[in-house]
């Protein structure tokens, strides 16, 4: 980032709520994470506006008690999540943090626990030779974590060229034993591990390219799939007023969907929901794997009584998560409830700062951001030919059932399926309530798609294309 | 709250606003207490010097030079099994003329609980309701209102509610309530003997209205007390939620936020879901139940104070006046109970959820019935059969003045259905109808 050396200090100079503006005596830099340093514990904090030597901080925890004066320490990083073996099956806060780590029953203020076990040993296979040649996101080996197969590969964060100068062998590691030792262009050593971090706003784009998706992706939902499917890559989103069955919807698609990986990002949302999660995932049969459909999934919970801020993080937490697996040649499904929530944190912080509103009090900068979230899903041909995608389907709840409001109509511009809800059919406990005459799938006329479910047609023995709305 | 003698004494006001009142002091920690001229006030924004603070009894007649201590934290409430049957008021006063509860000083509005330390919930609520109990189970650890305009007797559902429930304490958050409401309360408690497992928080439209923000925070602290440290279950009843949300606006007015939908704070959502989120299930049997009561304005579900609501509760119980018997149901179109699919079939009769469907189908046959004689339609045979059936389903079942148990719900709406219709056109799988059905 922005400086080598010197550590960065303030102090705290104006608290409103979970905004604190900082003194500084050095720079800083936008979205870098610091620490507000009280007696016992640190609370952590994002940068999100700079005026001259006053910054404006949202604080990811309670600012109550907090006092003018006290000090606050920058960390020359911004908001980054733990890469490794082992993020599967977690469930996680919304800055990754383990919750089944933390202790008590109520969330400590401050009690930031990490994300990857430490001691746990991996069965640890190279895949490179003395010698190779590699760039950032190539295998250097793999591990089995539950069933996935998990790639450790050259850290994200290394520019260049690089030459595989050691190779530990193959054996039983922890995350953060040295693997591999690679040498850049200056024949400068550095060593590798299996974990390494990425900040969650700045997209992984270690891969080749990123066509436009052709590939059918089944998520067992036949309305979904028989009349306006999605695509691997492809992005969606749920909207419908409440009672109309967004929640229990997404929950059919992350169990049943033709996925390796499952990220839920409950953003937001009712705690008793997450808690279903949490008790029927580790119970469900996965029939890809003859295993525990949890196995293959990492849920992300930020309920809607935790902080507002780390709300507005946990989504791109996920989507990071969903990136780095997505990196190791794997499908990844990626479902967050619901991105009205995240908006809605994005709109408090907007107006804590005083920033002039846009419609409805949103930021006016919303659809910019929610369409650059929406692009980092995506189906890629990483750089070893092989390939990987993010599916991504959001939810949104639109204040009063009405489509007409900022986050609908935003999410409506990116996303390419929109899966309408009808309170009629809800009404009718007709579930899932998808409407299939106001629900449409922009995949269906991609030339590419239409290619790829001719083919597969044809391959099957069929005449004719088994979607209705596709003429061969 | 006696004023201590170290303690710094400011005097010099630079900002009075209907609600908040700022003026430039040191060392003061966010959301902490003070005292101006006696009345409550708690910092709501620090820039540099100025503090602003949210005055709780309001700022009328505060002069700029008014005494203003700072008390070095915020809210608190000081916890025990003494709470049990008495009646204070928004800040934690006793106003039953009992003495002040000593215990454990616990801040009010206290962090949230860890969703992986929760717990599914799985008990049934009976309320002897069948619009409850038959077509909206209401299970502890659920967090869910009445949506009701204001003529409906929206109170006198939720004490019955509150004294059926088999819970170990009670806790009413009254805002905004009025003096005759509050009373009523009471005396339904005292007349029930139940007044040693009921705690009340208690703001009336006496009171100024800023000082509600206090009570949910309060009832559900005390709340956390019996249900974390006794392991018991609480009922929590909140009582007018609306009103609530209008003291927010109030504030966030003041402070020259930008108001968002239906000049609402950006942040309602977050402040109501920090409220009923605290209703959980904990697994060693302890558990928070919310019952809560959001007001509407000519049923508009849409405003967005019950549409916030609706997206943070597990369903809502939804009250209209029935005119074709002349009482007031809870609608089962508009009405949802989200956690019912936990127990219904499970704790209770098999046949539960299968009568409980069948039951609305009819009604909803029923309703469109009406809708053809209204507008001067021929009726069909079915159609003069759905009607008497609607008109009895509602008296007999939807009422809100029915009292019976699960089972006789059950087998009222068995008869009702063998009373009307053909074993096929209440189609129920047949092995209930071996077992249930009351006709040939």
């Amino acid at each position: 980032m922005k400086k080598e050396g010197k550590t960065t200090h303030g102090k705290i100079a104006g608290i409103i709520a979970n905004l604190v503006t900082v003194e500084v005596d050095g720079p800083v830099s936008q979205n870098e994470i610091c620490y507000i340093k009280l007696a016992d514990i640190d609370l952590m904090a994002e940068v999100i506006k700079v005026f001259e030597t006053k910054v404006f901080v949202q604080v990811f925890e309670s600012t109550r008690g907090l006092k003018i004066g006290q000090a606050v320490e920058f960390t020359n990083a911004m908001l980054e999540v733990t890469l490794g073996p082992g993020i599967l099956s977690r469930n996680y806060d919304g800055l990754q943090h383990d919750l089944d780590r933390m202790e008590g029953v109520f969330l400590k203020r401050g009690d930031y626990t990490q994300a990857l076990d430490f001691e746990k040993l991996w069965d640890y296979t190279p895949l490179v030779n003395i010698g190779d040649v590699v760039i950032a996101g190539d295998w250097l080996g793999e591990v089995i974590e539950n069933v996935m197969p998990h790639k450790i590969m050259v850290p994200f964060k290394f520019e260049g060229k690089y030459t595989v100068k050691k190779l530990t062998p193959a054996g039983q590691y922890n995350v953060n034993e040295v693997i591999a030792i690679l040498t850049d262009s200056k024949n400068n050593e550095v060593n590798v591990t299996m974990t390494q971090t990425w900040p969650v706003k700045i997209p992984i784009k270690t891969y080749k390219n990123k066509p436009r998706p052709f590939k059918l992706l089944e998520t067992g939902v036949r309305t979904i799939d028989t009349l306006n499917p999605i695509v691997e890559g492809g992005t969606g989103f749920i909207p419908g007023p409440f009672g109309s069955g967004k929640t229990v919807l997404q929950h059919a698609l992350s169990k049943q969907a033709e996925a390796d990986i499952v990220i839920v990002a409950a953003c937001g949302e009712r705690a008793n929901e997450v808690v279903e999660i949490f008790t029927e995932f580790p119970e469900i049969d996965d029939p890809r794997t003859g295993r525990k459909l949890m196995e293959r999934t990492t849920i992300i919970a930020n309920t809607s009584n935790m902080p507002v801020a780390a709300r507005e993080a946990s989504v791109y937490t996920a989507m990071t998560l969903g990136e780095y697996y997505r990196s190791m040649g794997l499908k990844v499904l990626l479902l967050a409830d619901s991105t009205s929530r995240w908006a809605q944190a994005l709109r408090e912080m907007s107006n804590r700062m005083e920033e002039l509103p846009g419609q409805d009090a949103f930021p006016m900068d919303l659809p910019a951001i929610i369409s650059n979230f929406y692009s980092r899903a995506g189906y890629v041909f990483l750089n070893n030919g092989h390939t990987g995608s993010i599916t991504f389907i959001g939810t949104v709840s639109p204040a009063g059932g009405n489509l007409k409001e900022p986050v609908t109509e935003s999410t409506k511009k990116v996303a390419r399926c929109f899966y309408a809800l009808s309170q009629q059919r809800a009404d009718s406990k007709r579930y899932p309530a998808v409407d299939p005459i106001d629900s449409y799938s922009k995949y269906l006329e991609y030339p590419e798609l239409q290619e790829y479910l001719r083919k597969t047609s044809a391959k099957i023995g069929l005449k004719k294309c088994f979607l209705p709305k596709i003429t061969c | 709250m006696e004023t201590k003698a170290f303690q710094k004494i400011y005097t010099k006001i630079i900002q009075i606003t209907k609600a908040t009142c700022s003026l430039r002091a040191s060392g003061i920690g966010y959301e902490e207490l003070a005292m101006i001229n006696g009345r409550l006030a708690q910092v709501v924004k620090i820039i540099g010097e100025v503090v602003t603070l949210q005055v709780f009894g309001g700022t009328e007649g505060i002069p700029t030079n008014a005494e203003v201590v700072f008390m070095g934290k915020p809210p608190v409430i000081k916890v025990s099994d003494d709470l049990a049957g008495r009646f204070f008021n928004a800040f934690g006063y006793p106003i039953d003329g009992g003495p002040e509860v000593d215990g454990e000083e616990r801040e009010i509005g206290g962090p949230s609980v860890n969703p992986v330390r929760r717990k599914q919930p799985s008990e049934l609520i009976a309320t002897g309701i069948a619009g409850i109990d038959l077509n909206n189970t209401i299970v502890t650890g659920q967090k869910i209102p009445f949506f009701a305009d204001p003529d409906q007797p929206f109170n006198q559902v939720m004490a019955m509610v509150a004294m059926r429930a088999k819970a170990d304490k009670i806790i009413l958050g009254g805002m905004g309530l009025t003096n005759d409401d509050y009373l009523f309360y009471k005396s339904v408690f005292e007349n029930a003997g139940a007044l040693d497992r009921i705690i009340c928080f208690v703001n009336t439209t006496e009171n100024p209205p800023i000082e509600r923000l206090l009570v949910p925070d309060m009832a559900l602290t005390a709340a956390e007390y019996f249900a974390v440290d006794k392991k018991q279950s609480v009922l929590v009843l909140l009582t007018d939620m609306t009103l609530y949300a209008d003291a927010l606006s109030i504030v966030s007015n003041r402070m020259d936020q930008i108001p968002s939908k239906d000049s609402m704070p950006g942040s309602l959502y977050s402040d109501l879901a920090k409220i009923y989120e605290k209703a959980v299930q904990f697994p060693d049997g302890g558990s928070i139940t919310i019952i809560a009561v959001t007001t509407l304005s000519g049923g508009d579900i849409t405003h967005a104070i019950p549409d916030n609501t609706g997206y943070i509760t597990e369903g809502q119980l939804f009250l209209r006046k029935d005119s074709d018997i002349g009482k007031v149901i809870i609608d089962p179109f508009r009405s949802l109970s989200r956690l019912k699919q936990l127990v219904i079939g499970q704790k209770t009769r098999k046949d539960h959820p299968q009568v409980m469907n069948t039951a609305i189908r009819l009604y909803a046959d029923a309703a469109q019935a009406k809708t053809k004689l209204e507008n001067g339609f021929d009726l069909t045979d079915y159609d003069e059969r759905t009607l008497k059936f609607g008109k009895e389903y509602s008296d007999k079942l939807l009422a809100i003045d029915v009292n019976i148990d699960i089972d006789t719900m059950l087998d009222t709406a068995w008869n009702l259905f063998s009373k009307y219709f053909s074993k096929a056109e209440v189609a129920i799988r047949s092995e209930f109808m071996d077992q249930y059905w009351k006709g040939e």
